[in-house]
């Protein structure tokens, strides 16, 4: 395999902190719904009048805690981000990958009105956009990570040796899947940012039936009884609704999963690269999935909650990547031929697909 | 003769002015079943110091020894009853990072202050359907907010998202004919002018929403008048 210089082996280890660092922002993200603080700090972007950098940190008193460290690292993320555009501009071999630099740029930039704007416009639904467009901003660094990095250019010479006629169905399968991990975090996304707690407080049953009642009777007992120190909004039957389809949706993707992760370990050999990307995505759907009911178990737990949130967006993200590696190892052998038609098995090996790579 | 006319026009006055005052509306509103039991309030460390001795628990439903229930609105409801905005602003505290009161009737175009006696930061978070929300940093020892609300709404509600537990509700109707029951359960509307309402008794928990709660029609004449109410506590 051709050698990296030092300096593109420390681009794709910059990239990969970029890409956990963002990771990172979307668990504080996680934390600040899952504690209800996402209004605790009513201005924007100052806070409480100070610049925020400024903020004393004796005033990092309860729900502002959260709010106001996810605005500082958030910041720090978006700076990191632009770092990665220009290192990038200058070291990616494939000028797509520096155009996608700059993309993410813009992203963050638009990521960070929108949480000033969910702060001063005062709208849940802004909210909901925030965290979608942040599982999309991930999904781009790591896919960014990813060309960079030097496992991939190891996996896509790895995937001629490997490749089964089978991969496009499992290719087709992986970007099937993604798209519903990716659905399924804008349904919880929609949950969480209703205030609205847990609309279904049991599991795996539903108010102890298969299907709950949603009758106005029904609601209006329910939210009588229902006692939290949370000022949560009153259960709704379109949240039932709501909570009932993310149930449904995580059978029907973990399902997928499980598939699509067997498929890959199938067509590529277990002890591939791809062959174990295929093993981990089965093991965090599993994760997921007790996550998911822990979550209903414990009464929405503000840490269980976030983490169910945190790998959702693992499950996304090694969802494009396992979407990528497919796409990689189909493209290979026409930019193989294209490129040099002569080379042998082994040379087949050592290339790298001129779609994504760096300066070596 | 003079002082006969007087007394004559002195009683007169009066008489006028005592009918213009209108009668008072009392009762008091019991609850019905035992309600499920409240729940600590998760307080943080720098409002659990204004808590040394006993810590505070959820105030869903405030219940007295004798089943009378705390924290209803109470409020006539007549097509166009309206009153003279009251010149005394209504006062809503955050005190042990706790609003207090939690339940609170206001007119509409009163003057709300909304203070924070607490030695921490607050932020008034108030989250109206009907009219506007807002959202805004109270410093510890900063001045009382004002504000008013231009339509009618029961419940406007009020949230600290500093300390989440933090939360009262203001009930705004066109007129000052509202009061809310103290912890026995007992109201009292004071200076009806003379006529036929519905009396509405609105328990936020028990009954949800506004057209779930329960009423009675009242006629007013110059004597007081008794109404009283139940409200069944939600079935566990």
């Amino acid at each position: 395999m051709p050698k990296l210089n030092p300096g593109n082996r420390w681009l794709a280890r910059y990239a990969i902190l970029v890409a956990a660092a963002t990771l990172g922002l979307i668990g504080l993200g996680g934390l600040v719904t899952s504690h209800g603080a996402g209004m605790a700090v009513p201005d924007w972007p100052t806070t409480y009048g100070y610049n925020m950098f400024l903020f004393p940190i004796s005033q990092w008193v309860g729900g502002i805690f959260y709010e106001h460290t996810h605005r500082l690292y958030a910041s720090v993320v978006g700076l990191l981000t632009v770092i990665l555009a220009v290192w990038l501009q200058f070291r990616a071999a494939d000028r797509r990958l520096a155009r996608w630099g700059w993309v993410a740029v813009g992203l963050v930039i638009i990521q960070g009105v929108l949480g000033g704007l969910r702060v001063s416009l005062m709208k849940d639904q802004i909210g909901i956009l925030h965290a979608s467009l942040a599982q999309a901003f991930l999904v781009l660094l790591s896919l960014l990570a990813l060309g960079v990095a030097p496992a991939w250019r190891s996996w896509t010479s790895h995937t001629a040796g490997f490749r089964s006629p089978s991969l496009a169905v499992t290719h087709r399968l992986w970007l099937l899947t993604t798209v519903l991990v990716f659905a399924q975090l804008l349904l919880g996304a929609a949950m969480r940012h209703q205030h609205a707690g847990l609309a279904v407080p049991d599991f795996p049953l539903a108010y102890g039936r298969v299907w709950p009642p949603t009758d106005p009777e029904f609601l209006q007992q329910v939210n009588a009884a229902r006692i939290d120190t949370r000022d949560f909004h009153a259960i709704t039957a379109n949240q039932i609704y709501l909570h009932m389809g993310h149930r449904a949706l995580a059978f029907v993707v973990a399902s997928l999963m499980v598939i699509s992760g067997l498929r890959l370990r199938r067509d590529f050999g277990k002890r591939s690269g791809p062959g174990r990307w295929g093993t981990a995505w089965i093991v965090l759907v599993t994760v997921q999935m007790l996550l998911g009911a822990s979550t209903v178990w414990s009464n929405k737990a503000a840490d269980i909650a976030t983490l169910h949130v945190l790998v959702g967006a693992c499950c996304l993200t090694m969802g494009a990547i396992g979407t990528a590696v497919c796409r990689a190892a189909l493209r290979f052998p026409s930019e193989r031929r294209e490129t040099s038609p002569q080379s042998d098995a082994t040379s087949e090996r050592l290339h790298v697909p001129a779609t994504l790579g760096v300066q070596a | 003769m003079m002082r006969n006319l007087k007394f004559v026009a002195g009683s007169i006055l009066c008489a006028s002015l005592l009918s213009t005052q209108g009668a008072d509306v009392t009762g008091k509103v019991t609850l019905k079943g035992t309600p499920p039991p409240e729940k600590d309030l998760p307080l943080d460390p720098a409002c659990g110091k204004l808590w040394p001795n006993e810590k505070p628990k959820t105030r869903f439903y405030v219940a007295g020894a004798d089943g009378g229930l705390g924290d209803v609105f109470v409020y006539l409801k007549k097509d166009g009853l309206k009153s003279d905005v009251p010149a005394k602003a209504a006062l809503l505290d955050q005190k042990g990072c706790e609003y207090v009161p939690y339940i609170l009737g206001l007119q509409t175009g009163q003057k709300l202050l909304v203070r924070n006696s607490d030695p921490v930061l607050h932020n008034v978070h108030a989250t109206p359907k009907v009219n506007k929300e807002f959202n805004l940093a109270q410093m510890a020892g900063g001045k009382d907010l004002e504000k008013t609300f231009d339509q009618n709404e029961v419940f406007v509600r009020f949230k600290c998202d500093v300390h989440p537990w933090m939360f009262a509700y203001v009930g705004v109707v066109p007129h000052s004919y509202h009061a809310v029951t103290d912890k026995d359960g007992k109201f009292k509307i004071e200076g009806v002018p003379a006529g036929k309402y519905t009396l509405v008794a609105f328990h936020r928990k028990a009954h949800g929403t506004e057209d779930k709660a329960v009423t009675q029609e009242i006629t007013v004449g110059d004597s007081a008048v008794s109404a009283n109410f139940t409200v069944e506590a939600a079935a566990q």
